[in-house]
Protein backbone atom coordinates (compact mmCIF):
# COMPACT_ATOMS: atom_id res chain seq x y z
CA UNK A 1 0.00 0.00 0.00
CA UNK A 2 1.21 3.13 -0.97
CA UNK A 3 1.58 5.77 2.30
CA UNK A 4 1.38 3.58 4.49
CA UNK A 5 4.16 1.79 6.55
CA UNK A 6 4.14 -1.67 7.76
CA UNK A 7 4.82 -1.87 11.46
CA UNK A 8 5.81 -4.76 13.05
CA UNK A 9 6.85 -5.23 16.72
CA UNK A 10 8.35 -8.47 17.59
CA UNK A 11 9.44 -10.27 21.20
CA UNK A 12 11.61 -13.34 22.01
CA UNK A 13 7.44 -14.01 22.84
CA UNK A 14 5.85 -13.81 19.73
CA UNK A 15 4.84 -11.52 16.92
CA UNK A 16 2.95 -8.21 19.06
CA UNK A 17 1.70 -6.25 16.56
CA UNK A 18 1.79 -6.39 12.57
CA UNK A 19 -0.22 -3.37 10.67
CA UNK A 20 -0.14 -0.78 8.01
CA UNK A 21 0.19 2.33 10.44
CA UNK A 22 0.20 6.46 9.08
CA UNK A 23 2.84 7.48 11.42
CA UNK A 24 5.04 5.75 14.00
CA UNK A 25 6.34 7.73 16.97
CA UNK A 26 9.07 6.03 19.24
CA UNK A 27 11.65 6.41 21.73
CA UNK A 28 15.23 6.07 20.12
CA UNK A 29 18.32 6.20 22.42
CA UNK A 30 19.32 9.61 21.42
CA UNK A 31 15.95 10.46 21.48
CA UNK A 32 12.41 10.40 20.54
CA UNK A 33 11.96 10.24 16.76
CA UNK A 34 9.03 9.98 14.54
CA UNK A 35 8.57 7.91 11.36
CA UNK A 36 6.19 9.01 8.11
CA UNK A 37 5.91 6.86 4.75
CA UNK A 38 9.53 7.29 2.96
CA UNK A 39 11.73 7.65 6.03
CA UNK A 40 15.34 6.86 4.93
CA UNK A 41 16.97 3.62 5.99
CA UNK A 42 18.12 4.15 9.92
CA UNK A 43 18.71 1.64 12.46
CA UNK A 44 19.01 2.45 16.67
CA UNK A 45 18.57 1.15 19.58
CA UNK A 46 15.55 1.48 21.84
CA UNK A 47 15.60 2.83 25.24
CA UNK A 48 12.60 1.64 27.78
CA UNK A 49 9.76 3.69 26.70
CA UNK A 50 6.14 4.29 24.31
CA UNK A 51 5.54 3.67 21.22
CA UNK A 52 2.94 5.37 19.81
CA UNK A 53 1.50 4.48 15.91
CA UNK A 54 -1.13 6.29 14.18
CA UNK A 55 -4.02 4.40 11.88
CA UNK A 56 -6.97 5.50 10.31
CA UNK A 57 -8.57 2.77 12.03
CA UNK A 58 -6.95 1.74 14.90
CA UNK A 59 -4.38 3.83 16.78
CA UNK A 60 -2.02 2.14 19.70
CA UNK A 61 0.27 2.83 22.20
CA UNK A 62 2.78 0.68 23.52
CA UNK A 63 5.15 -0.03 26.16
CA UNK A 64 8.30 -1.21 24.48
CA UNK A 65 11.59 -2.58 26.43
CA UNK A 66 14.95 -1.85 25.87
CA UNK A 67 15.01 -3.34 21.63
CA UNK A 68 16.06 -2.25 18.08
CA UNK A 69 14.28 -0.27 15.29
CA UNK A 70 15.06 -1.25 12.00
CA UNK A 71 13.18 1.56 9.23
CA UNK A 72 13.18 1.24 5.55
CA UNK A 73 10.80 3.43 3.33
CA UNK A 74 8.13 1.46 4.00
CA UNK A 75 8.99 -0.46 6.95
CA UNK A 76 9.42 -0.25 10.63
CA UNK A 77 10.69 -3.23 12.35
CA UNK A 78 10.72 -3.03 15.81
CA UNK A 79 12.94 -6.21 17.98
CA UNK A 80 12.47 -5.47 21.41
CA UNK A 81 13.14 -7.48 24.73
CA UNK A 82 9.42 -7.07 25.44
CA UNK A 83 6.68 -4.98 24.33
CA UNK A 84 3.04 -4.64 25.52
CA UNK A 85 -0.36 -2.92 24.27
CA UNK A 86 -1.04 0.04 26.95
CA UNK A 87 -5.09 -1.24 27.62
CA UNK A 88 -2.65 -4.82 28.72
CA UNK A 89 -0.36 -3.48 30.93
CA UNK A 90 -0.84 -5.04 34.63
CA UNK A 91 -0.26 -1.69 36.42
CA UNK A 92 -0.54 -3.77 39.59
CA UNK A 93 2.69 -5.90 38.68
CA UNK A 94 4.40 -2.35 37.71
CA UNK A 95 3.70 -0.72 41.05
CA UNK A 96 5.19 -3.49 42.89
CA UNK A 97 8.23 -3.14 40.86
CA UNK A 98 7.90 0.75 41.78
CA UNK A 99 7.95 -0.20 45.02
CA UNK A 100 10.70 -3.14 45.11
CA UNK A 101 13.05 -0.23 43.19
CA UNK A 102 12.30 2.26 45.39
CA UNK A 103 12.76 0.21 48.35
CA UNK A 104 16.14 -1.16 46.79
CA UNK A 105 17.12 2.47 46.07
CA UNK A 106 16.87 3.18 49.74
CA UNK A 107 18.76 0.39 50.98
CA UNK A 108 22.15 0.19 48.78
CA UNK A 109 24.25 2.69 48.45
CA UNK A 110 25.88 1.65 45.67
CA UNK A 111 25.75 -1.77 44.81
CA UNK A 112 23.22 -2.09 41.93
CA UNK A 113 22.39 1.53 41.98
CA UNK A 114 22.32 1.55 38.00
CA UNK A 115 20.24 -1.85 37.93
CA UNK A 116 17.67 -0.32 40.46
CA UNK A 117 17.41 2.53 38.97
CA UNK A 118 16.63 1.55 35.40
CA UNK A 119 13.47 -0.67 36.54
CA UNK A 120 12.35 2.05 39.00
CA UNK A 121 12.28 4.33 35.58
CA UNK A 122 10.85 1.38 33.68
CA UNK A 123 8.11 0.68 35.81
CA UNK A 124 7.50 4.21 36.40
CA UNK A 125 6.69 4.84 32.49
CA UNK A 126 5.17 1.42 32.25
CA UNK A 127 2.60 3.22 34.69
CA UNK A 128 2.33 6.25 33.23
CA UNK A 129 1.78 4.68 29.73
CA UNK A 130 -0.99 2.38 30.64
CA UNK A 131 -2.79 5.25 31.66
CA UNK A 132 -2.49 7.29 28.16
CA UNK A 133 -4.97 7.23 25.45
CA UNK A 134 -5.15 8.29 22.20
CA UNK A 135 -6.72 11.62 21.71
CA UNK A 136 -9.17 10.98 19.20
CA UNK B 1 6.39 -75.47 24.93
CA UNK B 2 6.31 -72.93 27.80
CA UNK B 3 3.93 -73.90 30.63
CA UNK B 4 0.72 -71.91 31.65
CA UNK B 5 2.28 -70.05 34.29
CA UNK B 6 5.28 -68.89 32.24
CA UNK B 7 2.98 -67.04 29.86
CA UNK B 8 0.64 -65.21 32.34
CA UNK B 9 3.88 -64.22 33.93
CA UNK B 10 5.32 -62.74 30.54
CA UNK B 11 1.42 -61.21 29.89
CA UNK B 12 2.06 -59.77 33.27
CA UNK B 13 4.99 -58.02 32.32
CA UNK B 14 4.32 -56.93 29.30
CA UNK B 15 1.46 -55.21 30.26
CA UNK B 16 3.17 -53.09 32.99
CA UNK B 17 5.77 -52.10 30.39
CA UNK B 18 3.28 -50.86 28.40
CA UNK B 19 1.88 -49.06 31.17
CA UNK B 20 4.98 -47.16 31.75
CA UNK B 21 5.41 -46.27 28.04
CA UNK B 22 2.34 -44.80 27.61
CA UNK B 23 2.47 -43.01 31.07
CA UNK B 24 5.93 -41.53 29.22
CA UNK B 25 3.86 -40.64 26.02
CA UNK B 26 1.72 -38.40 27.99
CA UNK B 27 4.41 -36.64 29.76
CA UNK B 28 6.09 -36.33 26.79
CA UNK B 29 2.68 -34.69 24.72
CA UNK B 30 2.40 -31.88 27.78
CA UNK B 31 6.15 -30.85 27.35
CA UNK B 32 5.91 -30.79 23.74
CA UNK B 33 3.15 -28.97 23.51
CA UNK B 34 5.00 -26.29 25.70
CA UNK B 35 8.64 -26.89 23.76
CA UNK B 36 6.60 -26.03 20.54
CA UNK B 37 4.66 -23.08 22.07
CA UNK B 38 7.85 -21.45 23.00
CA UNK B 39 9.22 -22.62 19.72
CA UNK B 40 6.53 -20.75 17.51
CA UNK B 41 6.89 -17.47 19.67
CA UNK B 42 10.94 -17.13 19.30
CA UNK B 43 10.79 -18.20 15.29
CA UNK B 44 9.67 -14.97 14.47
CA UNK B 45 11.76 -12.91 16.35
CA UNK B 46 14.92 -15.45 15.26
CA UNK B 47 14.36 -14.58 11.09
CA UNK B 48 13.45 -11.19 11.74
CA UNK B 49 17.02 -10.16 13.28
CA UNK B 50 19.06 -12.73 11.29
CA UNK B 51 17.12 -10.62 8.49
CA UNK B 52 18.06 -6.82 10.03
CA UNK B 53 21.39 -8.07 10.67
CA UNK B 54 22.11 -9.37 7.05
CA UNK B 55 20.33 -6.56 5.68
CA UNK B 56 22.93 -4.09 7.68
CA UNK B 57 26.20 -5.83 6.67
CA UNK B 58 25.88 -5.08 3.08
CA UNK B 59 27.16 -1.91 4.21
CA UNK B 60 29.81 -2.88 7.12
CA UNK B 61 33.47 -3.21 6.94
CA UNK B 62 34.59 -6.38 8.75
CA UNK B 63 36.75 -4.50 10.53
CA UNK B 64 33.99 -2.66 12.40
CA UNK B 65 33.30 -5.96 14.90
CA UNK B 66 35.37 -9.15 15.39
CA UNK B 67 32.75 -11.17 14.85
CA UNK B 68 32.26 -9.91 11.14
CA UNK B 69 35.72 -11.04 10.28
CA UNK B 70 36.16 -13.66 8.16
CA UNK B 71 39.43 -15.56 8.34
CA UNK B 72 40.55 -18.11 6.08
CA UNK B 73 39.20 -21.72 7.61
CA UNK B 74 41.97 -23.68 9.45
CA UNK B 75 40.40 -24.36 12.89
CA UNK B 76 36.74 -25.58 12.85
CA UNK B 77 34.21 -25.54 15.91
CA UNK B 78 31.52 -28.16 15.88
CA UNK B 79 29.26 -28.24 18.64
CA UNK B 80 26.66 -31.12 18.69
CA UNK B 81 23.48 -30.76 20.39
CA UNK B 82 21.44 -33.90 21.41
CA UNK B 83 19.13 -34.77 24.17
CA UNK B 84 20.38 -35.73 28.26
CA UNK B 85 17.67 -38.51 27.92
CA UNK B 86 17.34 -41.51 26.02
CA UNK B 87 13.92 -43.55 24.73
CA UNK B 88 13.09 -41.05 22.42
CA UNK B 89 13.63 -43.08 19.12
CA UNK B 90 16.29 -42.02 16.54
CA UNK B 91 16.68 -38.49 17.53
CA UNK B 92 20.15 -38.64 19.16
CA UNK B 93 21.56 -41.15 16.79
CA UNK B 94 20.57 -39.83 13.94
CA UNK B 95 22.45 -36.42 15.08
CA UNK B 96 24.78 -38.63 16.33
CA UNK B 97 25.66 -40.54 12.94
CA UNK B 98 25.53 -37.13 11.05
CA UNK B 99 27.28 -34.58 12.60
CA UNK B 100 30.62 -37.79 12.36
CA UNK B 101 30.34 -38.12 9.39
CA UNK B 102 30.43 -34.42 9.08
CA UNK B 103 33.57 -34.34 11.40
CA UNK B 104 35.44 -36.99 9.68
CA UNK B 105 34.79 -35.32 6.56
CA UNK B 106 35.96 -31.95 7.92
CA UNK B 107 39.38 -33.95 9.14
CA UNK B 108 40.10 -35.80 5.87
CA UNK B 109 40.07 -31.92 4.11
CA UNK B 110 43.06 -31.39 6.59
CA UNK B 111 40.84 -28.84 8.81
CA UNK B 112 41.15 -28.72 12.61
CA UNK B 113 38.46 -30.16 14.16
CA UNK B 114 37.20 -29.35 17.74
CA UNK B 115 34.62 -30.55 19.31
CA UNK B 116 31.77 -29.70 21.28
CA UNK B 117 28.62 -30.95 23.05
CA UNK B 118 25.56 -30.48 24.87
CA UNK B 119 23.75 -33.04 26.08
CA UNK B 120 24.57 -35.69 28.16
CA UNK B 121 23.87 -38.55 24.98
CA UNK B 122 26.59 -36.02 22.64
CA UNK B 123 28.80 -36.37 25.90
CA UNK B 124 28.64 -40.17 26.25
CA UNK B 125 29.08 -40.85 22.66
CA UNK B 126 31.98 -38.85 22.12
CA UNK B 127 33.62 -40.18 24.68
CA UNK B 128 33.12 -43.80 24.29
CA UNK B 129 34.65 -43.14 20.67
CA UNK B 130 37.48 -41.17 22.48
CA UNK B 131 36.98 -38.39 20.60
CA UNK B 132 38.42 -35.26 22.78
CA UNK B 133 35.80 -32.57 23.52
CA UNK B 134 36.70 -29.05 24.10
CA UNK B 135 33.79 -28.37 26.17
CA UNK B 136 30.85 -29.69 27.17
CA UNK B 137 27.26 -28.77 28.52
CA UNK B 138 24.81 -31.07 30.52
CA UNK B 139 21.62 -30.64 32.29
CA UNK B 140 20.19 -27.75 30.24
CA UNK B 141 17.64 -29.95 28.35
CA UNK B 142 14.34 -29.92 29.69
CA UNK B 143 14.66 -26.54 31.54
CA UNK B 144 15.84 -24.38 28.71
CA UNK B 145 16.81 -20.74 29.77
CA UNK B 146 17.45 -17.85 27.80
CA UNK B 147 20.28 -17.73 30.32
CA UNK B 148 21.80 -21.66 28.90
CA UNK B 149 22.06 -19.36 25.31
CA UNK B 150 23.79 -16.55 27.09
CA UNK B 151 26.59 -19.32 28.39
CA UNK B 152 27.45 -21.00 25.53
CA UNK B 153 26.86 -17.81 22.77
CA UNK B 154 29.65 -16.32 25.22
CA UNK B 155 32.16 -19.20 25.13
CA UNK B 156 31.38 -19.46 21.26
CA UNK B 157 31.93 -15.77 20.85
CA UNK B 158 35.54 -15.43 23.14
CA UNK B 159 36.66 -18.56 21.10
CA UNK B 160 36.03 -16.85 17.69
CA UNK B 161 37.46 -13.26 18.97
CA UNK B 162 40.36 -14.68 20.43
CA UNK B 163 41.05 -16.30 16.93
CA UNK B 164 40.69 -20.00 18.00
CA UNK B 165 38.55 -20.82 15.98
CA UNK B 166 38.22 -19.38 12.52
CA UNK B 167 34.27 -21.31 12.22
CA UNK B 168 31.68 -22.89 14.56
CA UNK B 169 29.09 -25.05 13.45
CA UNK B 170 26.08 -26.14 15.14
CA UNK B 171 24.79 -29.30 14.35
CA UNK B 172 21.22 -30.23 15.80
CA UNK B 173 17.45 -31.26 15.11
CA UNK B 174 15.47 -28.91 13.55
CA UNK B 175 11.47 -29.23 14.05
CA UNK B 176 9.65 -29.82 11.14
CA UNK B 177 6.36 -31.59 12.36
CA UNK B 178 5.02 -34.11 14.67
CA UNK B 179 6.59 -36.94 12.97
CA UNK B 180 9.42 -35.57 11.34
CA UNK B 181 12.83 -34.05 12.68
CA UNK B 182 14.97 -32.89 10.40
CA UNK B 183 19.37 -32.97 11.33
CA UNK B 184 20.63 -29.43 10.25
CA UNK B 185 23.90 -28.68 10.42
CA UNK B 186 24.12 -24.92 10.23
CA UNK B 187 27.02 -22.53 10.85
CA UNK B 188 26.87 -19.79 13.44
CA UNK B 189 29.78 -18.02 12.72
CA UNK B 190 31.18 -16.12 10.58
CA UNK B 191 27.34 -15.42 9.74
CA UNK B 192 26.57 -16.88 6.50
CA UNK B 193 24.67 -13.91 4.87
CA UNK B 194 27.27 -11.29 6.24
CA UNK B 195 29.83 -12.83 4.58
CA UNK B 196 28.51 -12.95 1.25
CA UNK B 197 27.31 -9.15 1.93
CA UNK B 198 30.29 -7.97 3.32
CA UNK B 199 32.31 -5.89 1.10
CA UNK B 200 29.21 -5.60 -1.59
CA UNK B 201 28.47 -1.70 -2.48
CA UNK B 202 25.89 -0.63 0.21
CA UNK B 203 22.04 -0.74 -1.67
CA UNK B 204 21.37 1.62 1.33
CA UNK B 205 23.17 4.63 3.58
CA UNK B 206 22.18 3.58 6.62
CA UNK B 207 22.04 5.97 9.46
CA UNK B 208 22.87 4.47 12.46
CA UNK B 209 21.99 5.74 15.91
CA UNK B 210 23.94 6.28 18.60
CA UNK B 211 26.48 4.68 16.40
CA UNK B 212 27.87 2.17 13.85
CA UNK B 213 30.23 -0.03 16.18
CA UNK B 214 27.08 0.63 18.70
CA UNK B 215 24.84 -0.92 16.69
CA UNK B 216 26.83 -3.89 15.94
CA UNK B 217 27.99 -4.00 19.46
CA UNK B 218 24.66 -4.74 20.61
CA UNK B 219 23.22 -6.87 17.67
CA UNK B 220 26.19 -9.16 16.82
CA UNK B 221 26.59 -10.99 19.87
CA UNK B 222 22.19 -10.89 20.51
CA UNK B 223 22.28 -12.17 17.41
CA UNK B 224 24.53 -15.15 18.50
CA UNK B 225 22.49 -15.84 21.67
CA UNK B 226 19.35 -15.77 19.78
CA UNK B 227 20.05 -18.15 17.00
CA UNK B 228 21.61 -20.72 20.13
CA UNK B 229 18.54 -20.36 22.01
CA UNK B 230 16.55 -21.04 18.61
CA UNK B 231 18.31 -23.76 18.19
CA UNK B 232 18.16 -25.32 21.82
CA UNK B 233 14.40 -24.98 21.64
CA UNK B 234 13.83 -26.27 18.26
CA UNK B 235 15.95 -29.44 19.97
CA UNK B 236 13.54 -29.40 22.53
CA UNK B 237 10.61 -29.83 20.65
CA UNK B 238 12.07 -32.56 18.03
CA UNK B 239 12.90 -34.68 21.18
CA UNK B 240 9.78 -34.65 22.60
CA UNK B 241 7.91 -35.38 19.39
CA UNK B 242 10.47 -37.97 18.79
CA UNK B 243 9.75 -39.65 22.23
CA UNK B 244 6.18 -39.22 21.81
CA UNK B 245 6.16 -41.35 18.81
CA UNK B 246 8.71 -43.53 20.11
CA UNK B 247 6.67 -44.43 23.22
CA UNK B 248 3.48 -44.45 21.04
CA UNK B 249 5.11 -47.55 18.91
CA UNK B 250 6.62 -48.87 22.13
CA UNK B 251 2.79 -49.23 23.58
CA UNK B 252 1.89 -50.71 20.23
CA UNK B 253 3.89 -53.07 19.94
CA UNK B 254 3.64 -54.04 23.95
CA UNK B 255 -0.17 -54.10 22.92
CA UNK B 256 0.57 -56.34 19.96
CA UNK B 257 2.44 -59.02 21.70
CA UNK B 258 -0.09 -58.88 25.15
CA UNK B 259 -2.27 -59.90 22.20
CA UNK B 260 -0.22 -63.02 20.22
CA UNK B 261 0.80 -64.19 24.04
CA UNK B 262 -3.06 -64.39 25.52
CA UNK B 263 -3.65 -66.70 22.33
CA UNK B 264 -1.02 -68.66 22.82
CA UNK B 265 -1.72 -68.58 26.28
CA UNK B 266 -5.35 -69.80 25.90
CA UNK B 267 -4.40 -72.33 23.11
CA UNK B 268 -1.95 -74.05 25.82
CA UNK B 269 -5.22 -73.80 28.33
CA UNK B 270 -7.40 -75.53 25.99
CA UNK B 271 -4.46 -78.07 24.93
CA UNK B 272 -3.98 -78.73 28.94
CA UNK B 273 -8.01 -79.33 29.52
CA UNK B 274 -8.12 -81.71 26.27
CA UNK B 275 -5.50 -83.76 27.47
CA UNK B 276 -6.77 -84.11 31.00
CA UNK B 277 -10.09 -85.28 29.91
CA UNK B 278 -8.39 -87.33 27.29
CA UNK B 279 -6.86 -88.62 30.79
CA UNK B 280 -10.08 -89.47 32.48
CA UNK B 281 -11.95 -91.31 29.19
CA UNK B 282 -9.07 -93.22 29.17
CA UNK B 283 -9.34 -94.25 32.75
CA UNK B 284 -12.78 -94.66 32.85
CA UNK B 285 -12.39 -97.28 28.91
CA UNK B 286 -9.31 -99.05 30.96
CA UNK B 287 -12.15 -99.46 34.17
CA UNK B 288 -14.80 -100.78 32.02
CA UNK B 289 -12.19 -103.60 30.40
Amino acid sequence: MENKILLEIVTPHGLIYSEEVDEVTANGSEGEFCVLPGHVPYVTTLKAGMLMCKTGKEPAIFFVNWGYADIGADKVLILADSAEKSEEIDVERAKEAMKRAEERLRKCEECDFHRAEASLERAATRIQISQMRIPK
Amino acid sequence: MPTLRDIKRRIKAVHSTSKITKAMKMVAASKFRKAQQRMFELRPYADRMSAVLSSLAGSAESEIHPLLAVRPRKNVDIIVLTSDRGLCGAFNSNILRVASKHISHLRKEGFEVNVSAIGRKAVDYFKRRNVPLKKSWVGISGRISYANAQEIATDIIERYTNEATDEIILAYNEFKSVAAQKVVVTRLLPLASIEAAVGTLPVFNFIYEPSKENIFNNLLPKNVEIQLFRALLESQASEEAARMSAMENATKAANDMINSLTLQFNKARQASITKELMDIVGGVEALKG
